[in-house]
């Protein structure tokens, strides 16, 4: 029950809208898209790695 | 006791996701993704036990054990079809969410063909 990896990943999604409004009053609209992109691919790899350790337990728990 | 800890950790997610999907919508899917993942990983262990006790009452009771396999598969595969579709909808794609559902019933159709062809033949032996 970690729910510290919950926190994280809410703070890196608050940190990014944070940043995007700043890079967006000054006036760099596609880096503003950019960070939201790598931001994205932070938490996918993430959350890839929890799902593939989802995807272990379930073959081992239901015998797949 | 746990159950605390689930109800805790998805409220606070619940909010956490809220406040995100304003200026995130998609860091706000992959959060409750990763929630759901988690409350899973959380009770696999139980489900473990559970299935342990499931298959000694089995052997006990000499049922054959391939039956309670097909059993544990099918409600794997249900299970995780479930997941998935329940995902996709909360994302808002309500047609992939039924593909993938489609793709859980055939696939759960698939491995209970087997068992069903030995009832038939059990049947047709006792008929005279």
């Amino acid at each position: 029950m970690n729910i510290e990896l919950v926190f994280q990943i809410a703070g890196i999604g608050i940190l990014i809208s944070v940043l995007n409004m700043v890079l967006k009053q000054a006036g760099k609209e596609e880096q503003a898209q950019m960070l939201t992109l790598v931001g994205v691919v932070i938490v996918l790899l993430m959350v890839i790695q929890l799902i593939s350790q989802l995807f272990n337990n379930v073959r081992s728990v239901f015998g797949f | 006791m746990e159950i605390l800890q689930v109800v805790g950790m998805g409220l606070v997610s619940t909010i956490l996701i809220v406040v995100i999907r304003q200026r995130q919508p998609e860091m706000a899917l992959l959060l409750s993704l990763l929630v759901g993942v988690l409350l899973f990983l959380f009770l696999v262990n139980k489900i473990a036990v559970i299935i342990d006790i499931l298959q000694q009452l089995a052997s006990q009771a000499d049922i054959k054990m391939e039956y309670l396999n097909v059993i544990l598969k099918i409600i794997g595969v249900a299970y995780l079809a479930e997941f998935g579709a329940q995902i996709c909808r909360d994302a808002g794609e309500g047609a992939i969410a039924a593909k993938v559902e489609l793709a859980g019933k055939v696939i759960i159709m698939m491995m209970a063909l087997p068992v069903m062809m030995m009832l038939l033949e059990a049947i047709m032996r006792l008929l005279p």
